[in-house]
């Protein structure tokens, strides 16, 4: 169904090349982790899916069940199943989160109702371990990082995409909240749902396995294993995986 | 309902619409000494106040035209009808109001919202009240609701204690207009003690060209009472230009209440310049919620006079200017009693090379100890052409008092746009999203009805905008 094929990207961002050439495919049911050092291109890569008009494809191109989304919209892109968690959400003064959820989830689902909203929303708040108060808040204001993935994860949940990157999702999180998180994103997991868990840390891959990993080198994907590879990583760091030291 | 748009094709249909003018009477286009007697005449009214209008128009000749706020040169005075009267006499039934005006508060809904959630309407065609009506429980409870002209006559004695004495005559050049051209308007008094827990509302329509409408409010609230009163105001879009010019005097007696809302949206081709002023006794409180949407240019900066320990003053103000519109607006309290406290925010959206502007004074008068205020102005520009400035202006001449003042001017977040954009909303979606956001403060003191409409309005404000 929802196969996320990246193929040969080139992005760059105010004028400086940052993706080199990233080949990726994730199928339906995958769960991927993307690794590597800061400033590799993790979040150009997740900015660039999601559609950022401050991202530049330069070449190559990223598909969704066979077509080319590069044309769409960042609405666009959302309402043919993809979803992105930011890693830094962004503050909306004077926007009631239960309005705002309940605006994105009508959308999403236009024959829903109030009540099949209400369930919804607070099942999976539930999952993500946040008051029913909560939703009279304004959306992110004040929440602390933690709060704010949360809220994220609550909204991956509500609109229940076909694809969905989380970027960062783990880095600021306490570890009870990073068990709610990652058992919440399992609730997910089914045939028709993948994902692409970006993370420096092998912890959120003990709660949230992944079948692929890859490590993302200045701007290109230097290696991809399996679930064992974080750890290796863990030990030996990211150098050895450097171009220079491959030719080396 | 009363609110909405500004110059585009939903205007237009929704409230830009013009019927023939039909009129009683009128006076020649431009300003004399002869009209103003022909006006006071029509009205059958006392000599004091057919001097107190001669005496002002006189003022109003004398005083130069502000150098400040918005580009008032292209007014021409000698351009506009002053009076014009629509209709035999103000209706108590819609039945009885002419059809043809009938139909046009009928498309604007008015009575509709009458019947819902209103204590009390006043619907002002042209010069003068066309309808008024308040519902009878209030009436019974002392609750005086009328168009001024009829007020003057049934009320003389608290015309004679309160008119003109909150805005005199000379306050300013337009307050000078208005005293000597006022017709229609609003009158209110509500006794002692006595809460009226629904609104009134009065709605001002201008229909014909190139008129001047110069209502008069006169709002009495005696001691421990409460109200709350609203008023609508739209145009058709015609290619000159019309003039606004009200004056609205707010008596707040100690203890009372009153909350003040307008929801202005004139069409574009209107100059809408009106002085809004209340004072309030001790323990009073005082709110005027002020939204601009509409007209070419306003100028307006309602004001409370804080004369009575204990009294309260809250302003809070929203102006959204688009292409061709300047919003001057603010608000002004002055603190002329011990611990007085007072509350201006002021939220103000540019768009399409529109302009506002917040212009506010705050002051503190010398021994007024206790004193807290605080200013909160923010300025929201969704785009490179539009414009905002911030004139305030404080004078405080006491030490022991407490004073907040703070004041953003933000562009439109592209970050933010983009987030909401990855949830699934349109640009257009995501920019109202976020403009209905900043204002949420205003917009959560609106009854709901309104709030509805008011959200309906800035969602087609950005419909288009944004890419």
């Amino acid at each position: 169904m929802s196969a996320l094929v990246i193929k040969d990207l080139h992005v760059s961002c105010s004028g400086k090349q940052i993706l080199k050439g990233v080949d990726l495919t994730i199928n339906p049911g995958e769960v991927h982790a993307l690794m590597g050092p800061n400033g590799s291109g993790k979040s150009t890569l997740s900015c660039a899916i999601a559609g950022n008009p401050n991202y530049v494809i330069e070449k190559g191109d990223i598909l969704l069940d066979g077509k080319s989304i590069l044309k769409m919209t960042p609405d666009e892109r959302a309402k043919a199943g993809l979803f992105l968690a930011f890693q830094h959400p962004l503050e909306i003064p004077g926007v009631n989160l239960g309005s705002f959820l309940f605006t994105l989830f009508k959308q999403r689902f236009p024959k829903a109702t109030h009540v099949t909203f209400q369930r919804e929303v607070n099942e999976a708040l539930k999952q993500v371990g946040l008051p029913q108060g909560f939703l009279e808040r304004s959306l992110n204001v004040g929440l602390s990082g933690g709060e704010k993935k949360r809220v994220e994860i609550l909204q991956l949940l509500l609109l229940k995409p076909s694809f969905a990157v989380l970027d960062e999702t783990d880095s600021g999180l306490d570890i009870d909240s990073l068990q709610a998180v990652s058992k919440a994103v399992n609730s997910m997991k089914s045939d028709r749902f993948g994902v692409l868990v970006i993370t420096h840390y092998n912890r959120i891959l003990e709660y949230i396995r992944p079948d692929h990993v890859h490590v993302l080198i200045e701007g290109k994907v230097a290696m991809s294993g399996d679930a064992g590879l974080p750890k290796a990583l863990e030990c030996k760091g990211y150098s050895w995986l450097k171009p220079e030291a491959v030719d080396a | 309902m009363p609110e909405q748009v500004t110059v585009n094709a939903t205007y237009e249909e929704t409230y830009g619409f013009h019927d023939e003018e039909s009129t009683l009477f009128r006076t020649p286009k431009g300003l004399s000494e002869d009209v103003v007697r022909q006006i006071s005449a029509q009205k059958g009214e006392p000599d004091w106040m057919l001097n107190l209008r001669l005496k002002a128009l006189k003022m109003f000749l004398a005083k130069p035209m502000p150098a400040w706020g918005g580009d008032l040169t292209k007014i021409d005075f000698n351009n506009i009808t002053y009076y014009l009267k629509p209709s035999e006499k103000t209706e108590h039934s819609w039945d009885k109001v002419p059809d043809q005006i009938k139909k046009t508060f009928d498309r604007l809904g008015i009575p509709e919202a009458e019947q819902k959630f209103l204590g009390g309407v006043g619907a002002q065609y042209e010069s003068e009240t066309v309808y008024h009506k308040l519902r009878e429980d209030l009436a019974a409870r002392g609750v005086v609701f009328l168009d001024t002209d009829t007020a003057l006559k049934t009320h003389p004695e608290l015309f004679k204690k309160y008119f003109a004495t909150v805005v005199p005559p000379g306050d300013n050049k337009f307050a000078a207009l208005n005293t000597a051209m006022w017709s229609g308007g609003s009158f209110i008094y509500i006794p002692p003690g006595v809460k009226v827990e629904v609104p009134l509302q009065a709605y001002f329509r201008i229909n014909a060209k190139n008129v001047g409408q110069f209502e008069r409010t006169l709002i009495i609230v005696d001691k421990d009472a409460s109200i709350t009163y609203i008023e609508g105001c739209t145009a058709p879009v015609y290619s000159t230009d019309s003039l606004h010019a009200a004056v609205v005097e707010l008596i707040a007696l100690p203890g009372a209440k009153v909350r003040y809302v307008t929801i202005q949206n004139w069409s574009s081709n209107v100059y809408n310049l009106v002085t809004k002023r209340a004072v309030a006794h001790e323990n009073a409180l005082v709110e005027w919620i002020d939204g601009n949407l509409g007209s070419k240019l306003t100028m307006k900066y309602p004001s409370v006079y804080l004369k009575g320990v204990g009294a309260r003053a809250d302003i809070l103000s929203i102006a959204y200017a688009g292409k061709g519109q300047h919003q001057d607006a603010g608000g002004k309290v002055i603190h002329l009693a011990k611990d007085t406290q007072s509350r201006i925010i002021s939220k103000s959206i540019s768009k399409d090379g529109g302009r506002t502007s917040y212009r506010g004074l705050l002051q503190v008068a010398k021994g007024c100890t206790g004193v807290k205020s605080t200013v909160q102005c923010d300025a929201l520009l969704l785009d490179e052409k539009s414009r905002s400035d911030t004139y305030p202006t404080m004078d405080i001449a006491e030490e022991r008092v407490s004073i907040g003042h703070e004041a953003t001017v933000g562009k439109i977040n592209e970050d933010q746009i983009f987030y909401l954009m990855s949830r699934g909303l349109s640009a257009s979606e995501a920019t109202a999203m976020i403009v209905l956001g900043f204002i949420s403060e205003f917009t959560k003191e609106l009854p709901m009805e309104y709030a509805v409409e008011l959200n309906k309005l800035i969602q087609l404000e950005m419909e288009g905008s944004v890419g």
